[in-house]
């Protein structure tokens, strides 16, 4: 396993601060109506909201990929702040796998590195320790089409941790999945955060899923979106099966979920 | 009884009753040889004139193949040029509706003219054989610009979004993810294509009428037809049909290796 080297940047500034963030589509659609929100380095941060809420949109204004109609979003990474950052510094899973069919689990592993012009002995080495890390030993010259569902989106996340990025995106990753493979990769991610302690920013709508694996927790009204609660998950670090049974885990879905239908129901 | 078995014995077994029927109407009806031959001498015909009948299969052949191949390249990159530029697309893509839906039959005797005079200004031979290229791959080029520029768009847009993330340059997005996206719908074009460059070299031939040292099959069709060598004929057509049914078969083939690994349209279904 390579140095865990995002840790290691004490910058003083949030990793990600939003401002007033708003966004309206060409089609007039209002998707978020000024959302305000840090991220402290090194936390793991779960959007909850209802479906369509425009938690997808806050994370692709995060990562860049869409600009905000208003308001800023500054982020501040290895030792740069502003807009954008060094490619590589963040990592981006989506809902599906999105992997290359034509590509093996490797060579999908290694894209981040092939587009950033790099590909030595250092980067299959890193790729391959990422393959490990989620799991996939063995699979490296799988194509897709032959791996299961949640074995794809293990190929997803190690590709999104192979730069080693300060900062990870999670976009709803394991909502198309059965429950057991859900469970199964939420230990592994939480195991993956411990190991390498990037921030996360993890969009989902299932309550048990956002308390089970964040620190803290912002609730999302409905569209257009905004941030209406922030709650700290006051659980031990260390999560496992039995945490799920645990009267505080119980207590904090039941607090979580009481913030969210207020949110709902929030005009 | 397996698939295979099914899968061959079906079709035989219609052959057979369609060769049977044919020859029962040609002795039922008393036909003349030159309106309808029986299947025997054709067969004949295949035999005797077989020989000849190679050698001008070779030429149309040829035509088609190099169609084929300038189809694939200048198709191909015609599609990557509509691929990189909207503008170039929109303004462009008119102009190749009108030349493919044109009747190619239509245009041939224009293409015929020009490439003569085109040679003898260059101080060249005359060179039938590039009018009937030209005219083939007319004909052919449109699908796999079509599918290309098609398969060129569609790339996942979640991939896009990677791509821009890691900050990829156009060229690589082009040739790490667009290129691969289309490879399929290229072949499926290729696929289209073989038999339309067929189609199309046999078309230019009826129209361009080449005599001389360098016949190909659809001149020889003409031949048979104008000395009322229905047999000939029709030994001719099935060295074309068979013909068409291997360029396929072949292209069909290449695709399913080129997409072995990845991608649903080669799974065969014979794997778990």
């Amino acid at each position: 396993m390579p140095a865990a080297g995002p840790a290691a940047d004490t910058s003083p500034l949030p990793i990600v601060d939003l401002r007033g963030v708003r966004k309206r589509f060409a089609n007039g659609l209002e998707a978020l109506a000024g959302v305000d929100l840090t991220v402290k380095r090194g936390e793991f941060l779960s959007l909850l909201g209802p479906s369509g809420c425009g938690k997808s949109t806050l994370l692709r204004i995060v990562a860049g990929l869409v600009p905000p109609t208003g308001g800023t979003c500054q982020l501040s990474m290895g030792g740069q702040s502003g807009r954008r950052v060094a490619s590589g510094g963040i990592g981006f899973v989506f809902q599906d796998p999105t992997l290359m069919p034509w590509s093996t689990v490797t060579n999908n592993v290694l894209l981040p590195f092939r587009i950033g012009g790099r590909l030595g002995s250092r980067e299959r080495d890193r790729a391959a320790a990422a393959i490990r890390a989620v799991g996939l030993a063995g699979f490296e010259r799988a194509y897709p089409r032959e791996l299961s569902g949640g074995m794809r989106m293990r190929v997803s996340i190690a590709r999104g941790l192979v730069t080693d990025p300060e900062l990870l995106l999670l976009d709803e990753p394991f909502a198309a999945l059965d429950e057991i493979t859900r469970h199964a990769l939420n230990d592994d991610l939480l195991r993956l955060w411990e190991e390498r302690r990037p921030t996360i920013l993890f969009v989902t709508h299932s309550v048990f899923e956002s308390v089970y694996l964040s620190t803290r927790i912002a609730v999302m009204t409905a569209r257009p979106g905004r941030v209406s609660a922030d709650l700290a998950v006051d659980l031990p670090q260390q999560r496992n099966r039995a945490t799920r049974s645990t009267p505080e885990y119980v207590a904090m879905c039941d607090r979580v979920s009481a913030a969210l239908g207020q949110a709902i129901a929030a005009p | 009884m397996n698939r295979l078995a099914v899968r061959v014995i079906g079709p035989l077994v219609v052959g057979v009753l369609f060769v049977a029927l044919w020859a029962l109407i040609v002795w039922f009806f008393a036909m003349k040889p030159y309106v309808l031959p029986t299947p025997i001498e054709v067969a004949e015909s295949l035999w005797t004139d077989g020989p000849s009948l190679l050698g001008s299969l070779w030429f149309t052949l040829g035509v088609t193949l190099l169609a084929l191949a300038a189809a694939v390249l200048i198709g191909g990159l015609i599609a990557i040029l509509f691929s990189l530029s909207r503008l170039i697309e929109i303004s462009f893509f008119p102009y190749v509706v009108i030349l493919q839906v044109t009747p190619l039959i239509a245009i041939a005797p224009l293409l015929i003219i020009w490439v003569h005079v085109a040679s003898k200004a260059l101080g060249s031979d005359d060179h039938p054989m590039i009018a009937l290229l030209v005219c083939a791959w007319i004909v052919a080029f449109f699908p796999i610009v079509a599918n290309t520029t098609a398969g060129l768009n569609s790339a996942d847009r979640n991939l896009v979004a990677l791509f821009r993330l890691y900050g990829a340059t156009r060229w690589q997005t082009l040739w790490l993810l667009r290129m691969p996206t289309a490879l399929p719908y290229f072949l499926t074009g290729v696929r289209i294509s073989g038999g339309l460059a067929l189609i199309g070299a046999v078309a230019a031939e009826f129209v361009a009428g080449t005599g001389g040292a360098e016949t190909g099959l659809a001149y020889r069709i003409l031949e048979a037809q104008y000395r009322l060598l229905t047999a000939r004929l029709f030994a001719a057509l099935i060295l074309l049909s068979l013909t068409g049914v291997i360029i396929y078969l072949a292209l069909d083939q290449l695709s399913r290796l080129i997409l072995r690994r990845w991608h649903e349209s080669a799974d065969t279904g014979e794997e778990e």
